[in-house]
């Protein structure tokens, strides 16, 4: 009975203690990612992700020495999905703010990229307060995008969520939205360049303002994994130097992605 | 723990989000039941002409998920150009439409089921009395069969109406702001789920227990026959 009880008392222990208390060695790293994201994050018709953020993440876990998991995440159940340890960082062109910074730790940039306004070749809406009132303004939810329109727009704009910016995108195509406001990058591979986007064209300024956009994109970690962040960090270094990271880039981009 | 300034911060945002609920849960409900009863008669009809374009319907409205046909009319109508160009587009272009519109058929399919099993289940005898009277087929349906059919149909229809409110969560998918679209809202913007989700819940059980409650009583009304007899 004793003997029992004790086993039971052992088994317990042993699912409670804390999983950070040993020093974890990053064998093996499992990476959330969106998959409807391109051309950074997608899933081909065969079934399988592709695009920049998914070639970095092996990458940098080749650099790393680490075996690389891909976790596929709905975007907006990304932050709360790494604090619950469903995946240990994320490489999901997550940019570095303020706000998600109470959270969860970032490493350096690995990408900086400017936000722009998308609007229907013809249209003639002007980024403008006067040009923007009432206008359906689709943005993708959680995003720094949504956060730029809310704080900016929100009292005279209708902001239109989305899970997805390929959902966005299909309802501009649609017909069921003004403008779209997104990374302009994305916009342009994603939409501009595609067959069904031949009707739309970026309008407005190149929107890079700090406080909203952010400092680049950057890997998201827990805060207590320091030495993970650390890793990553090296690694981003590392790729940069040896001409790895320019090779995936030129896979996608004719210009530089790293910014500045 | 729980960081309840989260939650009070945005309580208006969960109060529209309450009443875009509300309004599209009980307007599919009860189109809904106008256009079931009659499918539901349909049902259970003799001529196969009458009976098997209902029952084809019913088997594909409950044979797949709500989110598939909410895609399907919001984003698929969206895709063809004669449906963007038609005069109808100006309808399906709006969100609220194609919930609506999905909602309505989904939950009719549902309640025809419900209505055909009830009329099934009419005692025979019944009917043959009422015949006897000298009632015509019209009349002993309308004084007859479909009263007692609602009656006894209200118990699986309460049930419906509670699947339709959490069904009704799927608007969120297609960019209405609906109880649902709230607590994702408020996740997105604090990463805090628990607190965001937390709320929409309990949102949602006050909304199922007045339903509860608005059947008890109706049952209390049509059923008071079958309440034993006071003391």
């Amino acid at each position: 009975m004793i003997r029992r009880l004790f086993l039971v008392a052992a088994a317990v222990a042993w699912f409670v203690a804390p999983g950070g208390a040993e020093a974890r060695e990053w064998k093996k790293i499992r990476i959330g990612v969106e998959g409807a994201y391109p051309p950074f994050s997608w899933i081909n018709p065969q079934g399988k992700l592709e695009g920049f953020d998914i070639d970095i993440a092996y990458a940098l876990c080749a650099k790393i020495g680490a075996e690389c998991e891909l976790v596929l995440q709905d975007w907006d159940g990304m932050i709360p999905a790494l604090l619950a340890k469903k995946f240990d960082a994320i490489v999901a062109s997550m940019s570095i703010t303020e706000e998600r910074k109470k959270k969860v730790d970032f490493t350096d940039k690995y990408y900086q990229t400017p936000a722009r306004f998308v609007r229907k070749k013809g249209s003639g809406i002007e980024i403008t307060r006067e040009g923007l009132k009432g206008k359906k303004i689709g943005v993708q939810r959680a995003t720094i995008h949504d956060n730029y329109l809310t704080d900016n727009y929100g009292d005279t704009v209708e902001i239109v969520r989305y899970g997805t910016q390929d959902e966005a995108n299909l309802d501009m195509i649609a017909g069921r939205l003004d403008l779209l406001l997104a990374d302009s990058i994305a916009l342009l591979e994603g939409l501009l360049k595609t067959e069904k986007g031949k009707d739309f064209e970026f309008v407005g300024p190149e929107l890079r303002d700090p406080r909203w956009f952010g400092e680049g994109a950057g890997i998201a970690v827990r805060k207590e994994d320091q030495d993970l962040k650390k890793l990553l960090n090296e690694a981003i270094k590392a790729i940069r130097a040896d001409g790895t990271y320019d090779a995936i880039a030129r896979k996608y981009f004719d210009f530089d992605i790293y910014g500045g | 723990m729980i960081d309840l300034e989260i939650v009070v911060a945005n309580l208006p945002l969960y109060v529209r989000g309450t009443w875009t609920t509300l309004w599209l849960t009980f307007a599919s409900l009860a189109l809904g039941l106008v256009v079931a009863v009659p499918l539901g008669l349909a049902r259970t009809s003799r001529n196969p002409l009458i009976n098997y374009p209902v029952w084809l319907y019913t088997y594909f409205f409950r044979g797949t998920p709500l989110l598939v046909q909410l895609f399907m009319i919001y984003y698929g109508a969206g895709q063809f150009a004669f449906v963007r160009e038609s005069s109808l587009w100006p309808l399906f272009s709006q969100a609220w439409f194609c919930a609506l519109l999905a909602f309505t058929l989904n939950t009719a399919a549902y309640t025809a089921e419900i209505v055909r099993g009830a009329i099934l289940a009419t005692p025979v005898g019944e009917i043959e009395a009422a015949r006897a009277l000298g009632m015509s087929r019209r009349l002993v349906l309308r004084r007859i069969v479909l009263p007692s059919a609602f009656r006894r149909a209200l118990p699986a229809y309460g049930n419906e109406m509670i699947f339709m409110l959490h069904g009704s969560a799927v608007a969120s998918t297609v960019t209405i702001v609906d109880l649902t679209a709230a607590a994702r809202i408020v996740n997105s913007r604090y990463y805090s789920p628990y607190e965001a989700f937390l709320t929409a819940a309990l949102f949602y059980m006050a909304l199922t227990f007045a339903i509860v409650g608005l059947v008890k009583l109706l049952e209390r009304r049509w059923h008071a026959h079958l309440r034993p007899l006071a003391p």
